[in-house]
């Protein structure tokens, strides 16, 4: 086996940037979550240099890796060293959003029918008497509090309203753009570049248009439905679930489109040698696979 | 072996360090990284330390005389956040990074600068997290567990500081962990299979993989806190359907692995020191992988054993229950391993081995206590008395931190070049041993009878073995002055080691000169 020596960056600026560039977010972040509605607080604009830091240190880091890669200084050691770090990374947020996923679970199978007067710890419901347990929980236990009552909700309106209904839409859209992505990947690997932009783009505008229909199914929830992350424990597990998600789909589209003009403007990638889409794609599969999930448990069952 | 160390002088790329500060901040070398980790985790054990002394300052008598309730509450509070995540776990990191390439025989961590990243991140989340006693209101007063409605509906503002500063916190150990990982997996020399491995690697490989599972959990909790706070829904509200339980649910689904991520490495550690001191081959290796494992594995299936009394269903009781009581079953056969290496060995006690055997014998008594909390009904009298406390620090002060500091005596020669002051480091031990025996002992008892934790005051009938408790907390503080001056006098000068340093020393660490070399194994050895 010949050996290819394992290519270790002498020194780097670049993470003490983006330790900086953390510090201001998250000053800025929960500054300005604190000084809600208060109309002179400065820790808005903390948080636009944290973001300015950011994106610049991220830019210049991905650019070193990438002209490090295209003057050949990564072996094929440290090719593979990126391949196992973005399958664990994945693996990290898989398991973020079993979180909420868990959380979910739990409300529907324990607390909501407790609060009802069900199952073990049924005692509960001595708390709010006449509460009645029901999914999507459409009245709180403490009714009269400070949430706000959804009159309509997000789950199957059945068969007859199927295609009316956004989220099926969005199943569509975000499948097709799972199978496209794996299209202009069979595409790279037989070197058809001009194949793999366009199946790559038809990818990106898959992902805006999920982008759009949910904005236009959260404007329809708070302007329409009544539905917000006010609305008792069904709009937090929703919004929390499809917001994290819809947040994913927007990284995951962003880094495909930047491949796609790292493809169209700078001919990067060949059968060869393209992790970064590669990387990108396995990301994306892994939110499309989230949203099945997410079909399933939040808006099916 | 001398090939090994003759290859390096013959590397035309090899340069020592930069100069001055940047050397510090720009850094991608998993030895400076290390070292970066080793003195930030020195540096919050001593803080945490100090705040654990006001604490026991004001339990020294019955009634109030040092500080106010709110203060105490915040000092409790802080305590545990950072001897948790800014003492014990990058202390572990920091030797994780030091030695995981140098065992495995690579020449750097897999991802460098991400590496840098992860380690510069922490005195962020630590200085915000700091900066929040300042903060109106106060610091976060909840205690480590920052259970919901108190860390939500009556927590002080400050508390959305202390949220970002964990999911930094989060972030920093969920890249490294990703970094050991891809370093253990794909960065062996050749011929190291992965049963060859050194068990500090093993131990640090499931850790890592328990980590990058929950710290996310953690993340996740912490989120929805946020959203409750300030947003608007009820996760742990049951006003609006969510449930404050559901809260501790999702903590101890985190917190429990992140008890063993906090004693694995620890296990690793007392490993490689034991057969060290013991002359002879480890017993069990094999057996000793299964059992991390095992404990990895179960850690996700116990969680509620910490809330037993919160009124969950009665078949989650038994269940939680009688997991929690399995997992003594791979841990008995660590300390039987341990025992029987030590058998027939011929011992000497250099100070690396006084704590490592005091380890054993004290993490196991910390493993009893943590049985008999085991034991449902039992726990009913037991909850949230000094007798959880006794248990929990016996396995995390005479556990992990006695392990690490273990680790530094053994492994210093190895990263300074420098034996250091026997005398001295034996000093430390007894003081630290007695120390920390006469704080957590007296625990057991007045937990036993009754005395509730996280209180500023008590009943008259505890002041006496408080009085004895706050005298060896002080005793202990103390002592680890005395470790500072060691861990520098080294760093400074003092008998030379030799590669080897230890007589029955093992493993590829010890075939390079000491100190190691600025890069080490830039052309992987060969493993037989």
């Amino acid at each position: 086996m010949s050996y290819q020596k394992y290519y270790v960056p002498d020194q780097s600026k670049f993470p003490i940037l983006m330790a900086m560039a953390l510090f201001l977010l998250v000053m800025g972040a929960a500054g300005t979550i604190n000084d809600l509605g208060e109309a002179d607080s400065m820790s808005v604009y903390v948080l636009y240099s944290g973001f300015a830091v950011f994106g610049t240190t991220l830019f210049f880091w991905f650019r070193t890796v990438i002209r490090e890669h295209i003057a050949g200084l990564d072996s094929a050691q440290l090719q593979k060293s990126f391949v196992f770090g973005m399958g664990w990374f994945i693996f990290s947020e898989v398991m973020f959003f079993a979180a909420f996923f868990g959380a979910l679970f739990y409300v529907r199978n324990f607390s909501v029918p407790w609060l009802g007067g069900e199952g073990d710890k049924g005692l509960a419901n001595m708390l709010w008497e006449g509460f009645e347990s029901t999914w999507p929980v459409m009245s709180t236990p403490d009714a009269g509090s400070a949430y706000v009552l959804a009159e309509k909700n997000m789950s199957w309106p059945g068969w007859g309203h199927a295609l009316e209904w956004l989220p099926m839409w969005n199943t569509i859209v975000l499948l097709s753009s799972s199978v496209t992505v794996h299209f202009a990947h069979l595409a790279l690997k037989n070197d058809n570049k001009k194949s793999f932009n366009i199946w790559l783009g038809v990818t990106v505008t898959l992902a805006l248009i999920f982008v759009g229909l949910q904005a236009a199914e959260y404007y329809e929830a708070y302007a329409h439905y009544g539905l917000t992350l006010n609305s008792g424990i069904y709009g937090s597990t929703f919004f929390m679930l499809t917001g994290f998600h819809g947040f994913h789909v927007m990284m995951g589209g962003f880094m495909l489109a930047v491949m796609l003009s790292r493809s169209v403007f700078y001919n990067h990638f060949d059968s060869h040698s393209h992790f970064g889409f590669e990387a990108a794609s396995w990301y994306w599969h892994f939110v499309d696979v989230v949203w099945v999930m997410l079909f399933l448990f939040v808006y099916i069952l | 072996m001398s090939a090994v160390i003759e290859s390096h002088n013959h590397d035309d790329h090899h340069h020592g360090p930069a100069k001055g500060l940047t050397r510090w901040l720009y850094t991608t070398n998993h030895k400076d990284i290390g070292t970066l980790y080793l003195w930030f985790s020195f540096a919050m054990f001593l803080i945490g330390g100090a705040m654990a002394l006001v604490i026991r300052a004001e339990l020294f008598e019955p009634g109030m005389q040092i500080v106010e309730p709110e203060f105490y509450n915040q000092m409790l509070t802080l305590h545990g956040l950072i001897m948790v995540f800014g003492a014990v776990m990058p202390a572990f990191v920091g030797l994780a990074n030091w030695l995981v390439p140098m065992m495995v025989g690579a020449p750097d961590m897999a991802l460098p600068r991400m590496n840098n990243l992860s380690f510069w991140i922490l005195p962020v989340a630590f200085f915000i997290l700091l900066s929040s006693l300042f903060m109106e209101g106060g610091a976060p007063n909840f205690g480590w567990t920052f259970y919901a409605p108190l860390s939500t509906t009556y927590a002080p503002p400050s508390t959305t500081f202390f949220i970002f500063s964990v999911h930094i916190m989060g972030a920093s150990s969920i890249m490294g962990s990703i970094n050991v990982i891809v370093t253990i997996m794909n960065m062996r020399a050749p011929g190291m299979t992965l049963m060859k491995m050194p068990l500090f690697v093993w131990s640090w490989l499931i850790t890592a993989y328990l980590l990058i599972a929950v710290m996310p959990v953690l993340a996740g909790a912490v989120t929805m806190m946020l959203m409750d706070i300030h947003f608007g829904t009820s996760f742990f509200n049951a006003a609006g359907g969510g449930d404050p339980v559901l809260f501790q649910h999702i903590f101890w689904f985190f917190g429990h692995p992140e008890v063993y991520i906090m004693i694995l490495p620890a296990f690793g550690i007392t490993s490689h020191i034991i057969e060290t001191f013991s002359r002879k081959q480890l017993f069990g290796h094999t057996s000793m992988v299964w059992a991390m494992t095992s404990i990895a594995i179960l850690s996700f299936v116990v969680w509620a054993h910490h809330m037993f009394t919160v009124g969950l269903p009665l078949a989650a009781e038994l269940f939680f229950m009688w997991a929690t009581m399995l997992i003594a079953v791979p841990t008995g056969v660590k300390v039987f391993n341990w025992v029987t290496t030590m058998f027939k060995g011929s011992i000497t006690y250099e100070t690396p081995m006084l704590f490592a055997i005091a380890f054993v014998v004290l993490f196991t008594i910390g493993g009893f206590s943590g049985l008999m909390l085991a034991i449902t009904p039992a726990d009913f009298q037991y909850h949230d008395t000094y007798f959880v406390v006794a248990h929990f620090h016996y396995v995390l002060v005479p556990g992990s931190i006695f392990s690490i500091m273990a680790a530094v005596y053994f492994w210093i020669p190895k990263w300074t070049g420098n034996m250091y002051d026997e005398r001295l480091g034996k000093l430390h031990f007894w003081l630290s041993f007695v120390g920390v025996n006469v704080t957590f002992f007296p625990q057991h008892w007045i937990g036993l009878a009754g005395m509730p934790r996280r209180y500023p005051d008590y009943a008259l009938q505890f002041a006496d073995w408080n009085m004895v408790s706050s005298v060896g907390a002080f005793l202990f503080g103390a002592s680890q002055i005395l470790f500072l001056f060691i861990v520098l006098k080294t760093v400074m000068g003092g008998k030379k080691a030799t590669p080897e340093v230890w007589e029955g020393s093992r493993g590829l660490e010890w075939t390079i000169e000491s100190p190691a070399p600025y890069h080490t194994f830039t052309t992987p050895p060969k493993v037989n």
